[in-house]
């Protein structure tokens, strides 16, 4: 629901991202996420967003695996989340607001016979431990890293999309500045760099994140009323003023007042963005398959 | 009822009776949007285009959080009042932004009889319109909950009401500061967090709440002078037989299914009803357990929801996302004006959704008049079903291989307020168009609670604009590139002007010229701005107030 809120990410986004190319994640409703709950916030200083249950010994927890699935995994599936007939129990109102079994006993030992669940001749100490291990698994895998394989491109496909209609080879070459790329990027990063050209940017950084893309800067070329140009890297652009960067590294800025000066900005992922709204999926994949061979 | 209550109430009238035409009051800012309208039009007109470039800073405070309250100087003005607190944490968390530092400031502001209610989470001021001097500040002790924002507060008489992150309803004196009472509002082991402003309409405070767990919605009223439950409404069936049930795999699949209220909604006089948006439906990113079929739509998830103010019933929605995969809450404000539509003068609400969609409804009876796509880039849906509304395409959902969708999970637009122009019938909305790689990161559905299971990773955007988006015909009259990417709301007067966050840090007064693209004509560069700005009348004079960086900023003609 919520997204991210913050214009106090901006900073980050707008290093990341070409001036010009990407609007920062500042609009909408959420922060970063938190990974998941319980979690040790989002800096070290900080307690938690919600509640955690203590730890408990890991040798209550284990026994509490073994007396669930022994007496509860047929209904519940073997890690709680659900199965054939009994609802999910990690994420559960009973279970979330349950500390040391005290809410699930009587829920076990009674039964809800309304719901066809059947009372079970468990004692409190047991079914302790069964809360002990409920407790003790994680409620979503949000934030957590992915170890999917994202292959599923026609590596061929790529190559002849690459050097045909994909129109890649106006800028790359698999032999020029794409050569090992392969081996330089995770293919997921490497896909994402096909559609962004570098622009972009992943939602999390990963601590072994791969070396920046070196992606030429965004220039601008501003025309004085006098006729005088001055050119540089666009530093930062908005509807009152414009500012750059000159081959010196001088910094020069100007005010804009309806169209003047002449204000004229050339994007060098100017083509990655005019692409966007004409992908097909299978294209990006196929490239991907293509791409993580470049070795 | 106290003197302070009667004055509220008519100044609630004069902002709500005359739905058309007229607009906000003049002289306060008295509920979230200004008006139960939702539209953000202010008939003030001594600012216009022809003198708003003298605009210039009547006054600035910065405000610090939490117990430790204002900071003096020795050069600077005063320290404000020592905080007032309240809260039933024994052991409050810490957290920069709540407990010290500067606030984040992205609600509505209060402006009744001179005085400003300002709140950011964890925290309240009241402060002198003129000069922005703070008369008290109260800060709650958190036990947690996500601090990601608050949206404002509600006011009945002389008590104030606001929402904190751990999930209470906190009221105020609205002269002192001091607590009246608190009542938890939603059950904080489940991960709920409120940041809503609440809304007072007659005998009812109207609290949203929110969650990112897979937790029930509903929207509650309480009494605002005891702060007792009237009535609480669930957004998905919570029971068997309940209406709507027939549209989820499974009664625990719909207590589990979202549809959070977490912003305010509009509420129109002439029929009672409180028309208000839910969220996404939950586990967010796969419709696997919840919605195996077509015929599971999942309600009332990602909805316009019109509901019977005294008595809490609903009396109609219309779903905008049906069994949405992409955390696209319906949650934007369904504004009401009134138009006409084949000839005939029809009363309506219009929502510019997240999902890249706008919606024209009649808000007497939420029948279907119009949707149009106001975002070029959304290309998750390739049709619109005779409801009117837009078909998901199961291609575009998270995938392990990874879809390019758009828009991004902040979607086209989110909780910034649109304004709707009553002179050319324009909805004026700040638009992301903005594109992710959706990956699907765990293949087994029932490992993805709430907003587990996805990444998204930003991968370009086409820009972010403020456009114009007619409500008779749903197409863009004009669509103007903003050169930063954010926008936090907008505000419209009779002026000709349109009040914006340029996405560059400034706030900036745009002229409007009818179906031809405004012309910027006033900013002020102030840094990140944060919420929408508001405009009122105080002494005669007209203020605009915008909030930055934890501070506040009023404007006006010197």
């Amino acid at each position: 629901m919520h997204s991210w809120r913050g214009s106090r990410c901006l900073g980050i986004v707008i290093l990341a991202c070409a001036p010009t190319l990407c609007a920062p994640q500042s609009a909408a409703q959420a922060p970063p996420r938190p990974a998941q709950a319980p979690q040790a916030g989002r800096d070290g200083n900080r307690a938690p967003d919600y509640p955690v249950h203590p730890p408990a010994p890991p040798e209550q927890v284990a026994r509490g695996e073994q007396i669930f699935r022994s007496n509860c995994s047929f209904c519940h599936g073997s890690d709680a989340r659900g199965g054939e007939t009994g609802p999910n129990l990690v994420r559960d109102e009973v279970v979330l607001r349950d500390q040391r079994g005290e809410l699930i006993t009587p829920i076990v030992q009674n039964g809800i016979p309304a719901q066809g669940m059947p009372k079970f001749a468990l004692s409190a100490a047991d079914i302790t431990d069964i809360a002990a291990w409920l407790h003790s698994q994680p409620l979503s895998d949000r934030g957590a890293p992915s170890t999917l394989d994202i292959l599923v491109g026609d590596a061929k496909h790529g190559e002849a999309y690459f050097n045909g209609a994909g129109r890649c080879t106006q800028c790359h070459s698999a032999t020029g500045d794409l050569a090992g790329i392969g081996s330089r990027y995770e293919p997921k990063t490497i896909q994402n760099l096909i559609v962004s050209g570098g622009g972009g940017r992943g939602r999390r950084r990963s601590a072994a994140a791969a070396p920046p893309v070196n992606v030429p800067p965004t220039t601008v070329t501003v025309t004085l009323p006098s006729g005088q140009r001055v050119q540089g890297d666009l530093d930062h652009l908005s509807a009152f003023v414009v500012a750059l960067r000159d081959s010196n590294g001088a910094y020069h800025s100007f005010a804009r007042h309806d169209s003047i000066p002449k204000v004229v900005v050339t994007n060098p992922l100017q083509w990655h963005i005019d692409r966007l709204p004409q992908w097909r999926d299978a294209d990006i994949h196929d490239l991907t398959a293509y791409l993580v061979t470049l070795k | 009822m106290k003197t302070g209550a009667l004055l509220l109430s008519i100044a609630l009238c004069l902002a709500t009776g005359p739905l058309v035409g007229q607009g906000l009051a003049t002289d306060a800012w008295p509920t979230y949007a200004g008006d139960y309208s939702q539209r953000r039009y202010s008939p003030l007109r001594q600012i216009d285009q022809t003198n708003v470039r003298h605009l210039t800073l009547a006054w600035l405070r910065r405000l610090t959080a939490g117990p430790g309250g204002s900071e003096g100087g020795w050069f600077g003005p005063p320290p404000g009042p020592p905080a007032i607190t309240g809260g039933v944490a024994e052991e409050p968390v810490t957290m920069p932004g709540a407990t010290s530092g500067s606030p984040r400031l992205s609600g509505s502001i209060l402006q009744v009889n001179g005085i400003l209610y300002v709140s950011s989470p964890d925290n309240a001021w009241a402060m002198d319109a003129l000069d922005g001097h703070i008369l008290w500040h109260y800060w709650w002790k958190s036990r947690g909950g996500i601090h990601i924002g608050n949206r404002g507060m509600a006011m009945y008489g002389d008590w104030l009401y606001f929402e904190t992150p751990d999930d209470y309803l906190v009221s105020l004196d609205a002269k002192t500061g001091q607590e009246r009472w608190h009542k938890e509002i939603a059950d904080f082991s489940q991960q709920y967090f409120s940041t809503t402003a609440p809304v007072v309409v007659g005998d009812h405070v109207l609290v949203g709440t929110g969650d990112d767990l897979d937790a029930p919605g509903f929207l509650q009223s309480f009494d605002p002078q005891t702060g007792d439950l009237q009535w609480k409404f669930y957004t998905v069936p919570m029971n068997q037989g309940d209406p709507g049930l027939e549209t989820w795999a499974s009664l625990d699949a719909a207590r589990h299914g979202g549809a959070q209220v977490w912003t305010p909604g509009s509420y129109d006089p002439e029929t009672h009803l409180y028309i208000f948006g839910t969220g996404n439906p939950t586990p967010a990113y796969t419709a696997r357990l919840r919605a195996p079929r077509d015929e599971h739509t999942n309600l009332y998830t990602c909805s316009v929801v019109a509901l019977n103010v005294d008595t809490g019933k609903p009396a109609w929605y219309f779903q905008t996302s049906p069994n949405d995969t992409h955390d696209w809450d319906a949650t934007q404000a369904p504004v009401l004006f009134d138009g006409m539509v084949a000839g005939k003068p029809r009363k309506l609400t219009m929502q510019a959704s997240r999902n890249g969609y706008v919606f024209v409804l009649d808000r007497t009876n939420g029948k279907h008049l119009l949707t149009a796509k106001y975002s070029d880039a959304a290309n998750w849906a390739e049709t619109v079903n005779a409801e009117g509304q837009p078909v998901r395409n199961a291609a575009k959902d998270n995938t392990v291989a990874g879809s390019l969708v758009s828009p991004d999970n902040g979607g086209a637009t989110n909780w910034n307020p649109p304004s709707y122009d009553p002179r050319t019938g324009f909805l004026y909305v700040v638009l992301r168009e903005i594109y992710a790689m959706y990956y699907l990161t765990n293949k087994d559905p029932r490992m993805l609670v709430g907003l587990g299971g996805s990444e998204q990773d930003v991968v370009g955007s086409l820009g972010t604009s403020i456009v114009a988006i007619d409500y008779r015909t749903g197409k863009l009259a004009w669509k103007y590139r903003l050169t930063g990417g954010s926008g936090t709301g907008l505000l419209t007067t009779a002026g000709g002007l349109l009040f914006a966050n340029d996405g560059s840090g400034s706030l900036v007064a745009l002229g409007l010229r009818g179906r031809r693209s405004p012309v910027p004509l006033w900013h002020a560069q102030i840094g990140s701005i944060e919420n929408a700005a508001e405009t009122y009348t105080v002494g005669g004079r007209q203020y605009v107030l915008v909030a930055a960086e934890g501070a506040l900023y009023a404007f006006y003609l010197q």
